[in-house]
């Protein structure tokens, strides 16, 4: 049987599997509270592994190790940022927006400010958010099924990224949230077995001894020390260096602005169970991360030159698919083309749950805050919010689709941080505000979202990532024969001015400020009346939201 | 309620447990940004064979976050619920005696 049958079968399988899990669930699906929060039914324990699956997209599984694989010690960083953020979660957001919401982000602002700009605020940056992490799945999907047929066909690409978004589509319309938890939960089971799989399988291949795997990683991709070491990539100028700094901080502070992540929250009980699944997911993206260390310098210890450059030619996205082949036998053997096509579907797997995660996310944010509270001011029944979801989720996937398709040349790793910049701009300052500031109030909220969604998506327009990045291109000896545009624009285009890759830096700072300004520029009693009450309900969850009973 | 010296007390708690430690683990996390950044001599110093400073500064972050979350969890199993849960049941008490 050759690889690319038992690939299309594994493939089949999942989706099998996941589409038989939504019909499932669809039949468990009475009212919005079910669509919407799973009927707030899940364990901590179930939530957790949701929380995994959701959050560990194809950035984490083919992003971060193939960063590793390209910068050495400089990927390392996205594992870090990615797992200290939730921190931040835990300590702060996790349990009072249990407590004080119902299904969307906006919630919890809506709690004590002016429903209407502070939904459709919250609604505008949901989207926004998805769709850019929604951009980065499909990229994912894309070169991964190009790699698995073996061509690098753009109607394939762009076919596959058809394909996944029409089956998120269904998901979501079908099987709510209910479904798309338990597509996560299966997700984030074989991902976890999938990569564990060949961390032992690298691992074992250098007798479980971690520096000479480094050492043969150093040694392999000819760059010596300075692949184990921080600055290959981000210490070259001081401008990469400070670039180096705004990633981090957008990593660590994008997290708990996730819009996706937050609403996981209101799928259990009590805010007690919201902190064990966020214990659960730490326990769990924490070991995740621990196993891309070995996947990033894995990959980069064992491929050939042949694989390494490939690798680099797909911007690092298919390091790990490339190592499962390589610790399975090699090309052309058949335990290489086994350990391909079980961790190429496990990596789709991972696409498929997240991007029904985001597109839920967004689809209800657009149903819940802006047809229900703004549009038809309240008055809209259950079952016209869920027809509304369902349009919108088809829309978001339609636009999804079409904007993936010129994303295609980015490091996915590299595009979800953009999406963590952009949240830990536009929501993160406005929810810390709500839960800790009395004052916050109206203006403030609606400034900081606005400011840092528009800052930090307009400091990416005009930075290297569209336009002005000049890549040179090297020969086998590695002479420079040519130039390459590193950006989305082609070469020869160059209206960047804002030097820096990840705006997080600016842009978060910023949206703090104007959260401050709009609110000591403005006076709203109620806001601040209504405070004490979001603070009791948050803190104790007396009044909180319960759990549908069946 | 919120007039109560037990939800003062909550509040006091809360605060005094996940502001001071929010702060440290970002303090913490910045200084393994910046000192990859600008500490290249003491980063980049072996440790055991081809393990150096800045991995094994990169994977205390891991250690110290599973830590601070364990001890979240204990401190609010602890200190926390017992009094959230009071405050809730007074809650209930009263809006069905009002």
């Amino acid at each position: 049987m050759s690889h690319q049958t038992l690939t299309t079968i594994l493939f089949l399988a999942i989706v099998a599997l996941t589409v038989a899990v939504t019909v499932w669930a669809s039949r468990q699906t009475s009212g919005a509270a079910d669509y919407y929060a799973g009927g707030r039914g899940f364990s901590g324990f179930q939530n957790g592994l949701a929380i995994g699956g959701d959050y560990m997209s194809a950035a984490s599984f083919l992003g971060i190790s193939g960063a590793i694989a390209l910068s050495g010690f400089d990927g390392f960083l996205y594992s870090i940022g990615f797992l200290v953020a939730w921190l931040v979660a835990l300590l702060l957001v996790a349990e009072m927006l249990r407590n004080s919401g119902r299904y969307t982000m906006a919630d919890q602002l809506a709690y004590r400010m002016k429903q209407l700009p502070v939904r459709k605020a919250a609604a505008v940056s949901t989207v926004a958010v998805s769709i850019f992490y929604l951009l980065a799945q499909m990229v994912g999907a894309g070169s991964l099924v190009a790699l698995l047929l073996g061509v690098e066909s753009q109607g394939i690409k762009n076919f596959t990224i058809f394909g996944v978004g029409i089956l998120m589509i269904f998901y979501v319309t079908i099987g709510g949230m209910k479904g798309t938890t338990w597509v996560q939960i299966i997700k984030a089971v074989l991902l976890m077995v999938g990569s564990a799989l060949i961390v032992v399988l690298v691992l074992a291949k250098f007798g479980f001894n971690l520096s000479d795997l480094l050492g043969a990683a150093a040694a392999n991709t000819g760059k010596g020390d300075a692949f184990l070491q921080p600055g290959l990539k981000y210490g070259v100028t001081p401008t990469s260096k400070i670039d180096f700094v705004s990633l981090g901080i957008a990593l660590v502070l994008g997290t708990a602005g996730l819009p996706h992540i937050l609403i996981r929250f209101y799928t259990v009980p009590t805010s007690r169970d919201a902190r064990k699944s966020v214990m659960w997911a730490i326990g769990l993206i924490g070991t995740f991360y621990l196993f891309t260390l070995v996947l990033g310098f894995g990959a980069a210890a064992l491929l050939t030159k042949d694989g390494l450059a490939k690798v680099a030619a797909t911007k690092g996205n298919l390091a790990s698919p490339l190592l499962a082949e390589m610790v399975g036998g090699g090309p052309g053997s058949t335990g290489g083309a086994v350990l391909l096509a079980i961790i190429a579907a496990v990596a789709f797997a991972t696409i498929l749950a997240v991007v029904a995660g985001l597109t839920l996310t967004s689809s209800m944010s657009v149903a819940h805050d802006l047809y229900n509270s703004v549009i038809k001011k309240g008055t809209a029944t259950d079952k016209q919010e869920m027809r509304v979801a369902k349009l919108s989720a088809i829309v978001i996937g339609l636009i999804a689709i079409v904007l993936a398709i010129p994303a295609q040349n980015l490091n996915i790793a590299f595009l979800v941080a953009l999406a963590f910049a952009v949240a830990a701009s536009a929501n993160l300052p406005a929810i810390v505000y709500n839960m800790f500031w009395k004052r916050f109030n109206t203006r403030g909220a609606t400034w900081s979202i606005y400011g840092g969604l528009i800052s930090s998506l307009g400091l990416v327009f005009f930075s290297p990532v569209m336009s002005g990045k000049v890549l040179p291109v090297l020969d086998a000896a590695g002479k420079q024969v040519g130039e390459i545009s590193g950006s989305l624009f082609p070469l020869g285009v160059d209206f960047a001015w804002f030097p820096l890759e990840n705006p997080g830096l600016v842009s978060i700072p910023l949206a703090f400020f104007l959260g401050w300004l709009g609110t000591v520029t403005s006076k709203e009693p109620a806001a601040e009346e209504r405070y004490t009450e979001l603070e009791v309900r948050a803190l104790t969850g007396a009044g909180a939201e319960e759990a549908v009973q069946h | 309620m919120q007039a109560s010296p037990e939800f003062a007390e909550l509040r006091k708690r809360y605060r005094g447990f996940a502001f001071p430690a929010t702060a440290a683990f970002l303090i913490w996390y910045l200084l393994f940004v910046f000192m990859s950044n600008w500490a290249p001599g003491f980063m980049n110093t072996k440790v055991i064979g081809n393990i150096n400073v800045a991995l094994i500064f990169g994977l205390l972050q891991f250690a110290t976050t599973f830590g601070l979350a364990w001890a979240y969890s204990r401190f609010s199993a602890k200190r926390l619920d017992p009094l959230a849960e009071k405050l809730r049941d007074d809650y209930a008490k009263g809006r069905r005696a009002s």
